[in-house]
């Protein structure tokens, strides 16, 4: 996962409300809520936003509401990848769950302006900014969470768990003739 | 070893015999929640997913509150979309129009939660069930739908930080004020990831409407939870919800031990918090009322998850009793549930509000995320006991929402400004 593109920079505590107003929220069709990404902070950046761009951001992007709109409609806008200082709770783990990659890299996030080229290895948590010759190394995302994005999202993993239960479940079952219970 | 409240509820709900801050656990849910904005999204990714059945209809509420009545065609599929889930599934917990409530205040009135529960939902202030002793956290969509498909989430056990709130606060100060205050001191994210355990004096005396407000705004300050250990007044609580309900016969009662460790404890001297406004456009920006007498209103939203409890609605009353709204402001009351309305209609209060001038809706999120009921127009304010005052949130992006408590809204509403309510009640009377 590396992606190269050009950065559209916001401070800190940018909310889900400006990443998607909740006006929008009657749909849940990503091309319809990515017309209007950033809206309320950027009436602009729909039209600015070209596939492939990065969103750079200060700490706590994403707080507010728990609305997986906003990673859905940033994703669908054509954004890569965001980078910030920090990510609010909720936000991280709905990026995660909807596939838009993020890394959290204060350095990276405070060095970059607006129209800086990005280089971002999401997996090794790189990032170079290509405009400024400047290398970050990003904080790696916890075991747990590798694990989630290697099989494939959270829905996936939990397939696949209640699968493997079941299947033990079952193994039991066929373990344990009727009739033998209670002779132990 | 000692253990703080929030880890307790993990630990249970894990089947662990202690967990620590940074562990991942795997939890059963004892409760999960989406409404009609995040519902639908869930809906669409456990079908594609290719889940057929819902682990345990019985733990799964879907609370239609966001734009209900419905306001447009589209949000009236997006209700269409649950409730036929609902029904697919044999989910019990789904109300109409005329039954339903704000989700954070119908489910606690409706005994569904008890204490020691974990409890996940889509929608971020989920965190409202600490006041009673649970651990209830937001989530997305997807994680909804992978809760509802399996009965159990993922969560990193938080850090937690405790919050000791010495003395008793001054005359009108509640806990909207407290925790307006507490958010002004630590930033938006000043909780980011951590527990927030609210104790001390202030707390032990506060009713449980005080409590669930306070919790209610934990994820303001970007906390994962906001917790107030079981008590008296959580016991009281509990034994007066309906016989038979979840709140009566269930739960499991948790405190944090003495020697417990905590990521940072801040003492808070109460009887010092000043009637509290959050000014735009964060609700970390806490400023002293008195201070902002100058800044004319045009909307006062007076109830919402935050504070749309009958409590709230009699202190409201209480300014607005023989008084008028002021001829140029919007008083709009947002009910929590119907039971609120049935309460405040009982007791006077509803008259009280109609008779100054108010706006008496049916119970909704309506304005609070400008979805409807009350929509602001360019450049306009509003004094709001909601809890989030963001760019555009309850309309045009230069309009403009100050958060405050019942007493101090329906103080403005009276004045045309930001007002206290000794500003307005000079004639002695409350």
């Amino acid at each position: 996962m590396i992606f190269e593109g050009k950065v559209h920079k916001y401070g800190r505590d940018v909310d889900t409300d400006v990443i998607i107003p909740a006006r929008y929220l009657t749909t849940s069709d990503p091309a319809e809520l990515a017309s209007h990404a950033m809206e309320d902070i950027d009436a602009e950046f729909v039209k600015r936003v070209e596939p492939g761009d990065i969103i750079v951001a200060d700490d706590n992007f994403g707080c507010g509401s728990s609305r997986e709109h906003a990673p859905v409609a940033l994703k669908a806008s054509g954004v890569s990848v965001v980078v910030a200082a920090s990510f609010a709770r909720i936000f991280y783990r709905n990026a995660i769950n909807v596939g838009l990659p993020i890394v959290v890299c204060p350095e990276a996030a405070r060095e970059a302006l607006g129209g800086d080229l990005l280089k971002v290895d999401a997996v090794a948590g790189v990032i170079e900014n290509v405009t400024r010759g400047t290398r970050f190394e990003a904080e790696p995302f916890p075991p747990f969470m590798q694990q989630l994005i290697e099989r494939g999202g959270l829905l996936p993993y939990v397939r696949a768990r209640l699968e493997e239960e079941q299947a033990a479940a079952g193994k039991t079952a066929a373990d344990a003739p009727a009739g033998t219970e209670g002779d132990s | 070893m000692a253990s703080t409240i929030a880890e307790k509820i993990l630990a249970r709900a894990a089947g662990l015999a202690e967990v620590h801050p940074g562990q991942i656990v795997e939890a059963t849910v004892d409760l999960a929640l989406a409404n009609d904005v995040t519902g639908p999204l869930a809906i669409d990714e456990f079908e594609k997913a290719g889940f057929e059945r819902v682990y345990d209809p019985s733990r799964v509420a879907l609370v239609c509150d966001h734009f209900t009545p419905n306001k447009d065609i589209k949000s009236a599929g997006q209700v269409k979309r649950v409730r036929d889930f609902a029904r697919a599934h044999g989910i019990d917990k789904f109300w109409e129009v005329g039954r339903v409530g704000i989700e954070h205040a119908l489910l606690p009135e409706l005994g569904l939660i008890a204490p020691g529960d974990l409890v996940v939902g889509a929608d971020s202030h989920t965190c409202t069930y600490g006041a009673l002793a649970a651990f209830g956290t937001g989530i997305g969509s997807t994680d909804f739908a992978a809760a509802m498909a399996w009965g159990r989430t993922w969560l990193r056990v938080p850090e937690s930080m405790k919050f000791v709130y010495r003395g008793r606060p001054s005359r009108w100060v509640t806990g909207k004020d407290l925790i307006l205050d507490t958010i002004g001191r630590i930033g938006v994210d000043g909780a980011l990831y951590r527990a927030m355990e609210f104790t001390g004096e202030a707390i032990d005396v506060m009713g449980m409407d005080g409590r669930l407000t306070m919790a209610n705004m934990a994820i303001e300050a970007g906390g994962k939870a906001g917790i107030v250990g079981h008590d008296e007044t959580t016991a009281k609580y509990l034994a007066s919800r309906p016989e038979g309900s979840r709140a009566r016969t269930a739960g499991e009662v948790f405190v944090s031990d003495p020697d417990a460790e905590y990521a940072d404890v801040l003492e808070i001297d109460a009887s010092a918090v000043p009637l509290t406004v959050a000014v735009p456009h964060l609700p970390a920006n806490s400023r002293p009322a008195a201070h902002l007498t100058d800044i004319e209103i045009d909307q006062v939203v007076i109830g919402s998850c935050t504070n749309g409890r009958l409590c709230d609605l009699q202190q409201a009353a209480a300014i607005l009793r023989g008084r008028s709204v002021h001829p140029r402001v919007r008083l709009i009351i947002l009910p929590g549930t119907q039971q609120v309305c049935l309460d405040a209609a009982a007791d006077g209060t509803m008259q009280t509000l109609i008779e100054a001038g108010a706006a008496f809706s049916t119970p909704t999120c309506g304005p609070c995320l400008g979805g409807h009921m009350g929509i602001l127009a360019a450049g306009e304010r509003a004094v709001s006991t909601t809890n989030r005052n963001f760019v555009g949130r309850m309309g045009d992006v230069t309009s403009e929402v100050y958060l405050a408590s019942p007493y101090v809204a329906a103080a403005s509403a009276v004045a045309g400004h930001i007002a206290t309510p000794d500003m307005v009640c000079t004639d002695g009377k409350t």
